[in-house]
């Protein structure tokens, strides 16, 4: 073929991006507030810089979070999407980078990069009922849906949260969960795997929590996040139930290091977590999820 | 533009033209007994009457009895390495005495090269690139810049090697488009024992090639030599060393992902990521965050990774793909099947590295094609179930439902 394909198709790029374009450059935020919120899990709220506009988020999106020298990880945000002046991100300490950001005091700096990735479908689960089934460390990612829905309460129908913990200790948010059972038009289940203290309520995995809880399967649109093995386990007893899996939604963690879609970390089978995900719906990964190591 | 004739001095031209023009010139030339791309500075380093033999697990340069410029293939290295380099400084940041820091502005000027010798196969492997780093919502600005300031001297290739298997993924062994001057290497044979001068039949894929034409002399090629160019670009697409089916693998191989064909592989697989490191569009990378001694500096480095690495898929508590089952099982999917849901392209151009590189000689061509006909006999035996063929019952139609 003698001439270049008429749709530019393979033509080089056109220009050199400018550095403030490039998504790799992290952006220094201060700590606001710092909170112990259990033995492992802590709450950080982050402001901009001076003058710095930043996207407002939408609820199960996530920031890539860098510690100065120490490495940057992925975090959802678990704040309220209505006040978008402050970034809210709760995480456990499970390595290198979270410990070093537990050990950050008010007024350090922070990098931020996002907000990335797909969102609870909290606008498309109007006018249906919505169950929010968390496990662990998955009920800060999810906050933020309960937020938006809890603010515009009128828009739903039934709304649920399920909600299971390794021990009451392990608990996130107790108060506001206490809160949140007070109120009448939102349901509470919570369990423990295992009972320590003066706990009195449900002890087991979530699973049978969500085999008694009055669903209904065609108003339902359930919003699932937690160890990927409760999420199966939750997918499959919502789609015996009868709840569509293209109504059933969940989010998923994978290793990211760039959280733009250029790195390949976060791959599962054709989807980017990063950029097609976190939040998928089940009939996208359920048999991703079966086969396992994917 | 038409097909134009040049003698064996035009390189020297180009690469003259090419140099003037600011470009660093990279191309093919014999290093540690393979041909690498490095930088020349003339044509008398290009690997002038060599070729090389390859097969899964083997390469080993070999003399040609004529004066070839560019009678091999492809060797271990990729074009990635100057547009997606292996290491690469994102950025640095400097601490403040407030307990903040800045990113630093530094100069972003990555160098004008010129790639000679760009076998089709790599140029398609390129535009993959580009659809991986420029063609979605966030743009690596890096390789837009490299890629934005790269020359490509595309050469056709006439002689396939052992592991090439162009032909089948529709990349070669012709490049179509995606260069800016296109060459195919004519080599007369010789005669009363005196080794015939290659000559070159050029093509102009962009303007910046046109605007070289001046210097490169030349003659508009007549059209028996068009032809005879042609017909050793067709009978090359007959020689392949190696053959893939593609029609409806990545389907299959999206079916097979529980398929007990990965075992064999993988039980041979060292994990080694070879052939991730030869591949032409394998992207994955990491990113490194340092500091100095001081704890003042800090940069980030982002380096290339592999999917054979257990880190690449670590999160709190462990790997994801733990067995090298299933890393294998991610590398042969991604490349020929998942691939094309990301970024809407095979991500395997055909170019054969992967099996010459690999030292427990691996050849995805073998494994993806036995695991294609494993999901096919799956499913012609579900077939069979649903629905039962006049044969059922028969001790034939029994075996073949029950293999």
């Amino acid at each position: 073929m003698l001439q270049p394909p008429a749709d530019g198709r393979f033509a080089p790029p056109p220009a050199v991006a400018a550095p403030d374009l490039d998504p790799m450059r992290t952006v220094p935020f201060r700590v606001a507030g710092l909170h112990v919120d259990n033995e492992d899990t802590f709450t950080l709220e982050l402001t901009p810089p001076h003058g710095y506009q930043f996207a407002p988020f939408k609820p199960g999106q996530f920031n890539m979070l860098y510690v100065f020298g120490v490495g940057e990880v992925p975090i959802s945000i678990s704040g309220d999407p209505d006040r978008p002046g402050v970034l809210v991100h709760t995480t456990r300490e499970v390595g290198a980078v979270t410990r070093a950001m537990r050990g950050l005091r008010i007024g350090d700096a922070i990098g931020v990069r996002g907000p990335f990735g797909s969102s609870w479908p909290v606008e498309a689960a109007e006018g249906r009922d919505v169950v929010l089934i968390a496990g662990g460390i998955g009920l800060p990612p999810l906050r933020p849906a309960l937020y938006h829905v809890l603010a515009r309460r009128e828009r739903y129908g039934r709304v649920m949260l399920l909600y299971g913990a390794r021990t009451p200790e392990d608990m996130m948010f107790p108060d506001e969960l206490a809160k949140w059972r007070a109120m009448f038009d939102l349901e509470v289940h919570v369990t423990v795997d295992r009972a320590t203290g003066n706990w009195r309520g449900n002890v087991g995995v979530v699973t049978p929590i969500v085999k008694r809880a009055p669903i209904d399967p065609r108003r339902t649109v359930a919003m699932i996040c937690g160890p990927e093995i409760m999420i199966r386990f939750a997918c499959q007893e919502l789609a015996r139930r009868g709840v569509s899996p293209q109504d059933t939604y969940v989010s998923l963690e994978r290793n990211m290091k760039c959280a733009v879609g250029l790195c390949g970390h976060c791959q599962v089978g054709g989807h980017l977590v990063c950029r097609d995900g976190p939040v998928l719906s089940y009939d996208q990964v359920e048999r991703l999820l079966d086969v396992g190591e994917v | 533009m038409a097909v134009r004739r040049l003698e064996a001095a035009a390189l020297d031209a180009l690469f003259g033209a090419l140099r003037r023009r600011g470009y660093t010139l990279v191309g093919p030339t014999l290093h540690d007994g393979a041909i690498v791309y490095d930088e020349l500075t003339g044509t008398a380093e290009l690997p002038i009457g060599w070729t090389e033999v390859q097969d899964a697990g083997h390469y080993r340069l070999a003399r040609r009895d004529d004066d070839a410029r560019f009678g091999y293939t492809v060797g271990p290295y990729a074009w990635k390495r100057h547009l997606h380099p292996p290491a690469l400084r994102l950025w640095r940041a400097e601490r403040d005495a407030e307990g903040g820091f800045e990113l630093l502005d530094e100069p972003h000027d990555p160098p004008k090269v010129a790639f000679i010798g760009v076998r089709p196969c790599d140029v398609a492997a390129i535009a993959i690139q580009d659809r991986v780093f420029t063609g979605g919502a966030h743009v690596d600005p890096d390789y837009q810049a490299r890629r934005e300031r790269a020359f490509i001297v595309a050469v056709n290739c006439t002689e396939p090697g052992g592991t090439c298997f162009c032909a089948s993924m529709g990349t070669g062994p012709e490049a179509r488009d995606g260069y800016d001057l296109a060459l195919t290497e004519i080599i007369a044979p010789a005669r009363n024992g005196q080794r015939a001068e290659p000559s070159y039949l050029l093509e102009v894929g962009s303007e910046r090639g046109e605007q070289l034409l001046a210097e490169l002399g030349g003659r508009p090629a007549r059209g028996d030599e068009v032809a005879d160019g042609e017909r050793r670009l067709a009978e090359a697409a007959g020689r392949m060393g190696r053959a893939l089916d593609t029609r409806g693998l990545a389907d299959a191989l999206r079916r097979s992902l529980d398929n007990s064909r990965w075992d064999e592989p993988a039980a041979r697989c060292l994990a080694c990521g070879n052939c991730t490191l030869a591949c032409p569009t394998c992207f994955c990378n990491t990113v490194e965050d340092t500091t100095d001694l001081t704890g003042a500096f800090a940069e980030r480095t982002r380096r290339w990774d592999s999917c054979f690495t257990q880190d690449l898929s670590y999160i709190h508590g462990g790997p994801v793909r733990v067995s090298l089952k299933s890393r294998y099982r991610q590398w042969a999917t991604h490349k020929l099947g998942t691939w094309q849901e990301q970024f809407g392209t095979s991500g395997c151009v055909g170019c054969g590295r992967c099996i010459t590189w690999c030292p427990a000689a691996i050849d995805l061509t073998e494994e993806v094609a036995a695991i294609a006909a494993s999901a096919q006999a799956r499913a012609s035996r579900r077939q069979a179930r649903v629905a039962p063929s006049p044969e059922r019952g028969t001790e034939a139609g029994d075996a073949a439902a029950t293999r």
